[in-house]
């Protein structure tokens, strides 16, 4: 194994490397950091941890393992691995800027729950990555930091909004990053650089710490290189925590034994509202799609065409549940605690100067319609009717998981977009998030599984949805589209 | 259904955000292409219950004791005023 390319390595393959003996994590994280000053052109990171702090760090980690060689007991599960997070996630005296000129200057005093985790875990916390402000985005181009570029195409948006920890992992700048996901926020940009990325069942991660977008919405979960990085880190993240109400009350199951499973007998669905030419998925992007799918049922699983309905209502109830959501959760940005205050006579101006220079104007966009839609007047017509249209999405899925076990399709319609294209069009942004959303709205689990690329090297990701709590189910699909 | 240049500025008045005119426009141009989208959901005969919580779940609540708990001083590091312990602002507008 090469020593110069441990930041090349899959978690496993550097814990496999650390146990042997063959590398350090003083030396890995000291690669890991040379990777991260070479590819400064992606604009992944928004800000790294200082070079003294991650070495001394490293060189613990190393004086913890040394030590154990003799004791039965196991190390910390990720000791000494160098981990990123995606910039709305509050790491102790350490930036959250979630992307905007509103919190530019922040610096967080607390941990959230799953840095508390991480680090109990014995992980190196490397740095935080770019993303679209506040979450709100499908590129990552909305960021005040400016866009991350695709590794495989840097003409190219990286998805968004986790796509500094998505392009972070594909560029090998760490072994792996959290990202948080409130309509394909993990998924996309993970099919788009052509990383693995799970969004957990709603409730199964802790949200304390996470800037929030959406509340019922929102997950945090793992980016990875590999299937069992990510269901690693999924074991680590989850579980019940006191500190947010509605984190689920659920045993966390040891993710990495669904990875042998194999596919045998497994009846997957094929949602016919996902798939096909007329849902204006492009056509290479498809073909990859349809090759995986063949291998899962060339590997013994039962292929079904199912019916999810509400589809088409979709996209139209997310974006008023997460807009309206959204503008409950922004109110907090009034430049009088923390965050940008504009110079103002009175307080009034105060308010107003400070939130209209502090946000961009995708995340003005998103409270002006979340506002409107909560407003007397209109609140019958639109959010009242999007919550009831939420339950017949939920049932949709409840029904179509009698039938199958898990479902897959598509993570987007079409292969990395072209930095600038879409940015002046939200409506297209927002409808191609067709397929990712419909699983927050349900809370349901899904991942992207890298499935292939375009003729021209643009990554395409598969989706595994499957039921709430149950993905096992889905590790056991991703495994196989991996092998 | 659309959206006038009026109604941008009442939700921007309780949204708290200051809008020039060059933004008024370009907001109410977006917000009324979104709509006219969103309307499609005006015709569906939707479901029973709306969906308040994706996963049952019912208050969880705690006992009435201090717990860990944020000191003043962190709290008021990230302010952008400070005096007395307290968050400084500018004045509110007098017979408002």
């Amino acid at each position: 194994m090469a020593q110069n390319s441990l930041n090349k390595l899959t978690i496993h393959q550097l814990l496999d490397a650390f146990r042997r003996g063959e590398a350090t994590s003083e030396e890995a994280v000291g690669q890991t950091l040379s990777a991260i000053e070479q590819r400064r052109d992606l604009n992944a990171f928004i800000s790294v941890e200082a070079r003294q702090n991650l070495l001394d760090a490293a060189r613990k980690a190393d004086k913890i393992r040394a030590s154990r060689v003799d004791k039965s007991s196991e190390s910390p599960p990720l000791l000494g691995v160098p981990i990123a997070l995606k910039d709305n996630i509050c790491v102790r005296d350490g930036a959250v800027t979630a992307g905007s000129r509103m919190l530019a200057n922040f610096v967080s005093p607390y941990d959230a729950t799953v840095v508390e985790k991480l680090r109990q875990a014995g992980a190196i916390i490397v740095g935080k990555t770019n993303m679209d402000e506040f979450s709100m985005g499908s590129s990552s181009e909305t960021s005040y930091f400016g866009p991350v570029k695709n590794p495989h195409d840097p003409t190219r948006v990286a998805g968004g909004s986790s796509g500094g920890s998505a392009a972070a992992v594909a560029s090998m700048q760490c072994a792996a990053a959290l990202g948080s996901d409130t309509g394909g926020s993990i998924r996309q940009p993970a099919a788009f650089c052509g990383v693995v990325g799970v969004k957990p069942t709603y409730g199964r991660v802790s949200r304390y710490g996470l800037v929030a977008f959406a509340s019922s919405l929102d997950q945090i979960g793992p980016m990875t290189r590999s299937v069992e990085d990510a269901a690693l880190i999924l074991e680590v993240i989850c579980g019940e925590d006191p500190r947010d109400a509605t984190s689920a009350q659920a045993t966390v199951p040891r993710f990495r034994d669904a990875l042998t499973g194999g596919v045998e007998g497994l009846k997957i669905g094929i949602p016919r509202e996902y798939m096909g030419a007329t849902r204006g998925v492009d056509a290479q992007v498809l073909s990859r799609v349809e090759a995986a799918v063949a291998k899962l049922k060339d590997a013994g699983a039962e292929l079904l065409e199912v019916s999810l309905p509400h589809t088409e209502y979709a996209v139209a109830t997310y974006y008023l549940v997460a807009t309206a959501e959204a503008s409950s959760n922004l109110a907090r940005f009034d430049g009088v605690r923390y965050g940008h205050r504009a110079e103002a006579a009175n307080l009034d101006e105060m308010y107003e100067k400070s939130r209209a220079e502090g946000f961009g104007s995708e995340v003005i966009r998103r409270i002006m319609l979340g506002t409107y839609v909560l407003s007397s007047g209109q609140l019958g017509q639109y959010y009242s009717k999007a919550q009831q249209v939420r339950t017949c999405i939920r049932q949709d899925f409840d029904r179509v998981f009698d039938e199958v076990d898990a479902l897959v399709s598509p993570v987007a319609p079409t292969a990395p977009f072209l930095i600038g294209e879409r940015i002046d069009d939200p409506l297209t942004m927002y409808l191609a998030d067709i397929f990712t959303i419909s699983a927050n709205l349900a809370g349901i689990p899904g991942m992207s599984v890298p499935c292939g690329e375009t003729d021209a090297g643009l990554p395409v990701g598969l989706q595994i949805l499957a039921p709430a709590f149950d993905e096992a189910t889905m590790f056991r699909v991703a495994a196989e589209v991996e092998r | 259904m659309a959206i006038s240049d009026e109604e941008i500025l009442r939700i921007a008045k309780l949204a708290h955000i200051r809008l020039d005119a060059a933004d008024v426009e370009k907001y109410r141009r977006d917000l009324n292409g979104i709509l006219n989208y969103i309307d499609t959901l005006k015709t569906l005969d939707a479901c029973e219950e709306p969906t308040t919580h994706v996963i049952s779940t019912t208050s969880r609540l705690r006992e009435d004791k201090v717990e860990d708990v944020l000191p003043v001083e962190k709290v008021l590091e990230n302010a952008p005023a400070v005096e007395d312990g307290q968050f400084r602002v500018p004045k509110v507008l007098e017979g408002e």
